[in-house]
């Protein structure tokens, strides 16, 4: 025994010792990689989730979702409720607390004019904030003192949990981004690289579109957290690579949105590095059907637009009859294995404001025959397809490009064909199907199909603006340039009644009975939105990271601060 | 040589300017919307605002003379006052300031630069920042792929038509029709997934400071050069033979054989350095292409370079980060045209430009 | 004195003169002597025959879903594995939603054909046609040739793949299918990318050509210049076309391939080997044959056609020809 080796066991002693009294930044590295690379860490700048969910590592709102769909406080010390006062009795206004103490990354305080400040950089109108439905109907926000923030809606809001909650709106400092208002707000490269924030990370180096490198945030809130001392989200390549990388190698920890064919992730699994978990949110591919006729023989103020019912499909028997000759099990096991579930609903969670419907989960040929031969649709002619009064049953059905898509376009092609249905297929790029030009024929909107197939979701857990994108004159049209959320072009005065009630309900048994009502009248009623798969999303989780609960509802990286390392 | 040079220089202005409204008119046409990405969620009116955000909707001319603007003189002035600043090289250089950045505290007169608009950041700031990347792959593999090559072009015209010349044509055509797609997931799932000797990820963050590093950057970077290298490698064979071929006819080998020169000396003396010539203006010309050439490899390693940031800036339609990379693209070929050019006069004697 | 003039025996003729062979018969010659050129040609007209006319034998919908027959081996995998999913009706197996891996490998290999041949004969036919004006007529030369040099800047790849992700939709509207749109896309730019080395490589013959007696001769018979450029130059630059050929088949159908692996290149239900080979890859460890069956005929096709070239080159240069 040497004084060498003393001293040396007497170092080494030294450098355990605090490691063992806080936990902080004991687990050394994290890494995880999004095949899609952020891009900017400003969510108010991007509306993409990749951008999002890297930006929730440094940036927390007032309150978060947590995996249940629930809120927790994060900024704020308590969820406002009626009930405890926060929120005013006739539901117009707001007031957060927030917890004491609190700091930024850079060791100053969190006031309330933090809050006030970001509401009003995402309300400025020149600043092209992609989170501004967030603060829509906000008619004042005033910081009351340094720790409390008040809301004012300009009508009754029964559910007030919009600006400043959940991972698309997080509070940012005000010092930081105070000269980036408005037209400059995309010329703050640097906040909007590294924003300071108050979450369990501190952006340490950003290569957009590459990778983000963070270290521990020490002035977090809980002491003992992070146990991760740095974190590295790598982004770019593709989904099957990043699924090697954790499923097969095991250079990462994490993989976001795995979306690849079932048997793929399934074999991959059997790398035995990881494994692949799964979240349901309430995201729905659907089948919308038109009521309109988009016939190219109508001019362009009538195509497509109400004043033009449609020829068969306006018959909700014929809407049943297309539904239930559908094998949604078939679908799900095709396209999206365990990050799906065949579904009849719109809104098929959260479980307050699921209808659970059933009557669609089973394949009835013989009863969409039967369905079709009661509306008076036969096969007069003997070429095999139904006909009446001289009209074929001839569907152009339309979606985007995707692999997933177009299998489920040439499976439900095959059986609409058995039922006597005529089927043309049509795919259209995602950039232009979704992308909202008026003067193009081929967007969504203005659905010049008679049926198309997309996937839609809400944010956070009230789908009461998802709902009321059905009422009526809410359809898409020339006069409103063909923007519009009633894509179905549906209209019913007793569906608007009820959008009308659940606007004045804020107790939520009751929400939760008006939702569900308007959800079958739009599905198991009228057949107008036919549910097929409620989508999931799939990630994939190294077996040595531990802390992690997949969540839907916000973003995907909400509980980074419990993360540590299964020893 | 040198008012050569001066010349083709001043005239690649013009052409370099056709390049760019080409371009540039090329994706005024396209139909491409960058607020797809954006969820459905968000409502039109929001993007609307966005996109006005982002100064679309401006005359297509007046946004071209603006990018033209920024491209030959507002970047040019970062850049120069990075190198008196900051950089190594050049900071001995008395500073200066030709640069106004629109800053939040800048009020008046501003250079506003190029902003990509899924970063919102300057478009030069990420190119130099991912042009290292790319160098490093894609020179180690042009490197790597000289080494094979050229040795197998010389055997193979030296014993043409020999069973290692038909191998050898053999292999370098099943490397050249063998696509990079595959060959990278399939060296992945050998090396990274059965035996775990490479990282399939290539970690941009990686410093190099000592000798265990530098074993890790090699390691990182053996696979994606590998699979550039193969398909190089195919094509600069076959051009090294055809070349090798050609020379060994010339009645100056007969000469030098009837001289009484060894073998060795005849092939790897007088035919090799002929046959370089043109061998050496090949390369100068494909060194553009290996920037394009790179972009599945650099997809399939995560390499991030700039080919992986075309196809991503393509993909989310940023109009001035695909118009100004493919402009770079331009330049390097125009350039490279020019140096093969002039390098050809250099070696070869018997060419004079006046 | 009728006296018959006897040569002096040097100069008789002893044996019988070699027959007559046409110019054509003298290539099939010498073509037939390379043996690699022979056997590329030959897998080529098999290839090609068997895509064409595969389909009226295999009477399968590439297209059909057979979901009870998905995942299928080919047939030949139980040869060693007796436990695998195989069935003849399915000899080359079937994919993920049991679409028969034969039908697709024939539909597949017709279009990366049409694509390769289309786009090859396309920039053959711009590249022999700039070069031979540019040499032919003066005036023409100095402008053709810049516009050669401007194309040659252009950067290709990263073009194509703008072109192809920002024009897929108008091309698609336009001419009624997605795939027509896109076969004229890929074709259209490959091809108009690719001339100018055939052109510049024309040109240059050409210049020399235009020099030499016999188009002199054939002026002043009066020919005019549209019959000495088909009758006289063309029939001599054909060489150097066809070797450029070779490659540009070669290009064209990997250009595709990867261009269906970063996803824009023909609709995915519409089948080629380059985009069966990028869709593979990922199962790549559990059904190698994905990958290798389309991978093989791309690598095989791509060889032959550079054999073929070979051969044709030796076969074509009148110098080489009889050696």
């Amino acid at each position: 025994m040497t004084v060498k080796t003393l001293l040396l066991g007497a170092a080494a002693a030294f450098v355990m010792a605090p490691a063992a009294m806080a936990e902080r930044g004991s687990d050394g590295n994290v890494s995880i990689i999004y095949w899609q690379a952020p891009s900017i860490l400003n969510p108010y700048l991007s509306g993409g989730t990749k951008d999002i969910e890297a930006a929730s590592l440094t940036i927390e709102p007032l309150a978060r979702y947590d995996a249940t769909g629930a809120l927790t406080p994060y900024i704020a010390a308590e969820i406002p409720t009626v009930a405890n006062g926060g929120v005013s009795a006739d539901l117009t206004s707001i007031t957060w607390k927030i917890k004491e103490g609190l700091k930024w990354s850079d060791g100053s305080a969190v006031t309330a004019n933090d809050a006030k400040f970001t509401a009003e950089y995402c309300m400025h109108p020149e600043g092209g904030c992609a989170q501004a439905s967030f603060f829509e109907g906000v008619k004042s926000i005033e910081a009351v003192d340094d720790l409390t923030l008040k809301i004012t809606f300009d009508a009754p809001k029964p559910n007030p949990y919009g600006p400043l909650v959940g991972g698309q709106s997080p509070v940012l400092q005000a010092a930081q981004f105070e000269n980036c208002m408005g037209a400059k707000a995309p010329e703050c490269t640097e906040a909007n690289f590294g924003p300071i924030g108050t979450g369990p990370f501190v952006v340490d180096e950003f290569k957009p579109n590459d990778v983000v490198s963070l270290s521990a945030n020490p002035n977090y809130r809980d002491a003992s957290k992070p146990a991760f001392a740095t974190f590295t989200l790598k982004g770019g390549g593709d989904a099957t690579g990043a699924a090697r990388a954790v499923f097969e190698t095991g250079e990462m920890d994490y993989a976001w949105n795995l979306q690849l064919a079932p048997d793929v992730i399934a074999k991959f699994e059997e790398g035995g590095k990881g494994k692949a978990i799964a979240g349901f949110g309430p995201l729905v591919e659907r089948l919308e059907m038109n009521l309109t006729d988009p016939s190219p023989d109508l001019d362009a103020d009538t195509r497509s637009t109400v004043k033009a019912p449609h020829p068969f499909l306006s018959d909700a028997r014929v809407r049943e009859a297309l539904s239930i000759s559908i094998d949604r099990e078939l679908l799900v096991e095709v396209g999206y294995g365990k990050a799906g579930k065949p579904t009849c609903d719109l809104v098929p969670s959260p479980d307050n404001y699921a209808a659970k419907n059933d009557f669609c989960m089973t394949q009835d040929m013989d009863r969409a025959n039967a369905l079709l031969d009661e509306a008076g649709w036969t096969d007069s002619d003997g070429d095999g397809i139904r006909d009446k009064d001289g009209v074929k049953m001839s569907i152009l059905y339309q979606t985007s490009t995707n692999a997933v898509r177009q299998d489920f376009q040439a499976l439900i092609k095959q059986w609409w064909e058995e039922i006597g249905v005529e089927v043309e297929l049509r795919n259209l790029d995602a950039s232009v199907f979704f992308g909202g030009d008026p003067g193009s024929p081929d967007t969504f909107q203005k659905f010049y199909a008679d049926v198309e197939m997309y996937a839609n979701t809400f944010n956070g857990t009230d789908p009461q603006q998802y709902l009321a994108a059905y009422k009526c004159g809410g359809e898409p049209k020339p006069e409103s340039q063909w923007q519009g959320e009633n894509i179905n072009r549906f209209c019913d005065p007793a569906y608007d009644a009820l959008i009308e009630e659940l606007g004045r309900t804020g107790d939520i048994a009751k929400r939760g009975e008006l939702a569900i009502k308007m959800n079958n009248m739009l599905t198991k009623d009228s057949h107008t939105i036919v549910g097929l798969v409620h989508r999931g999303r799939v990630s994939g989780q190294s077996n040595t990271l531990g802390g992690h609960v997949l969540n839907v509802w916000d973003s995907e990286l909400w509980d980074a601060a419990d993360w540590h390392r299964i020893k | 040589m040198l008012t050569y040079t001066i010349r083709r220089l001043v005239l690649s202005v013009p052409t370099l300017l056709f390049i760019a409204l080409a371009i540039f008119m090329l994706l005024q046409l396209a139909p491409g919307d960058p607020m797809a990405q954006v969820p459905l969620t968000v409502p039109p009116e929001v993007k609307q605002k966005m996109r006005e955000a982002l100064g679309l909707g401006a005359p297509a001319h007046i946004q071209f003379f603006k990018w033209l603007k920024q491209f030959f003189i507002i970047e040019p002035m970062v850049f120069i006052d990075w190198l008196t600043n900051t950089s190594a090289w050049f900071s001995w250089l008395p500073n200066t300031d030709f640069y106004t950045p629109c800053g939040p505290t800048v009020e008046g007169d501003c250079d506003l630069r190029m902003l990509s608009w899924q970063t919102r950041s300057p478009v030069m700031d990420m190119v130099i920042q991912r042009l290292p990347q790319t160098l490093w792959v894609v020179g180690l593999a042009y490197v790597v792929a000289f080494m094979i090559a050229i040795p197998i072009g010389i055997y193979s015209a030296y014993k043409q038509y020999s069973v290692f010349d038909q191998a050898g044509t053999f292999i370098t055509m099943i490397g050249f029709s063998v696509p990079p797609f595959f060959t990278g997931p399939l060296l992945i799932v050998i090396f990274s997934v059965y035996y775990g000797w490479f990282p399939s990820i290539y970690d941009t963050t990686h410093v190099v400071n000592d000798w265990d590093s530098m074993v890790v950057q090699i390691k990182q970077m053996i696979m994606p050069v590998m699979v550039l290298a193969l398909q190089v490698t195919a094509q600069i064979s076959r051009f090294m033979r055809a070349s090798m071929l050609d020379n060994l006819k010339q009645d100056y080998v007969r000469t030098a054989r009837a001289k009484g020169l060894s073998e060795m000396a005849v092939v790897l003396v007088h035919v090799l350095r002929n046959s370089m010539i043109a061998v050496v203006t090949v390369i100068a010309l494909a060194i553009p292409g290996i920037f394009g050439g790179s972009i599945i490899t650099e997809r399939v390693f995560k390499v991030n370079g700039i080919g992986d940031a075309l196809i991503g800036a393509l993909f989310a339609s940023d109009m001035p980060m695909v118009m100004t990379l493919t402009f770079i693209f331009a330049i390097l070929i125009v350039l490279a045209n020019i140096f093969a050019d002039v390098m050809y006069g250099v070696l070869d004697p018997r060419i004079r430009y006046d | 004195m009728t006296e018959e003039i006897v040569a002096i025996e040097a100069l008789q003729d002893n044996a019988p003169l070699k027959p007559h062979r046409s110019q054509g018969q003298e290539i099939w010659l010498q073509f037939r002597q390379h043996k690699g050129a022979m056997m590329g040609g030959g897998f080529l007209l098999f290839i090609t025959l068997a895509v064409l006319f595969g389909s009226l034998i295999w009477q399968v919908d590439p297209g059909k879903l057979d979901i009870r027959a998905k995942n299928y081996h080919p047939i030949y995998t139980a040869l060693w594995d007796s436990e695998a999913k195989t069935g003849w009706n399915h000899p080359l197996g079937t994919d993920q939603l049991g679409r028969d891996g034969l039908a697709n490998m024939i539909a597949g290999g017709r279009t990366s054909l049409a694509v390769g041949w289309a786009a090859m004969l396309l920039s053959l036919f711009l590249g022999a046609m700039i070069g031979v004006l540019a040499g032919y007529f003066k005036k023409l030369d100095g402008p053709l040739m810049r516009l050669t040099d401007l194309f040659l800047s252009l950067p290709i790849l990263p073009l194509l793949l703008v072109a192809v992700t920002l024009f897929r939709q108008p091309l698609r509207t336009a001419f009624g299918s997605p795939e027509a749109g896109m076969f004229v896309l890929i074709v259209g730019v490959i091809g108009i990318t690719s001339w100018m080395h055939t052109a510049r490589i024309v040109r240059g013959d050409v210049l020399a050509l235009k020099e030499r007696e016999f188009v002199l001769a054939a002026r002043s018979a009066g020919t005019t210049s549209r019959g000495i450029i088909t009758r006289h130059l063309l029939p001599n630059v054909i060489s150097p076309i066809v070797v450029s050929a070779t490659f540009g088949l070669a290009t064209a159908i990997i250009t595709e391939s990867s261009l269906s692996f970063l996803g824009v290149g023909f609709p995915s239900d519409f089948p080629t080997w380059g985009k069966m080979l990028a869709d593979a890859v990922p199962r790549m460890q559990e059904y190698p044959e994905r990958v290798m069956l389309p991978g093989v005929a791309i690598s095989l096709t791509v060889l032959a056609v550079n054999y073929l070239g070979d051969g044709l080159r030796d076969a074509l240069d009148p110098r080489i020809r009889g050696r």
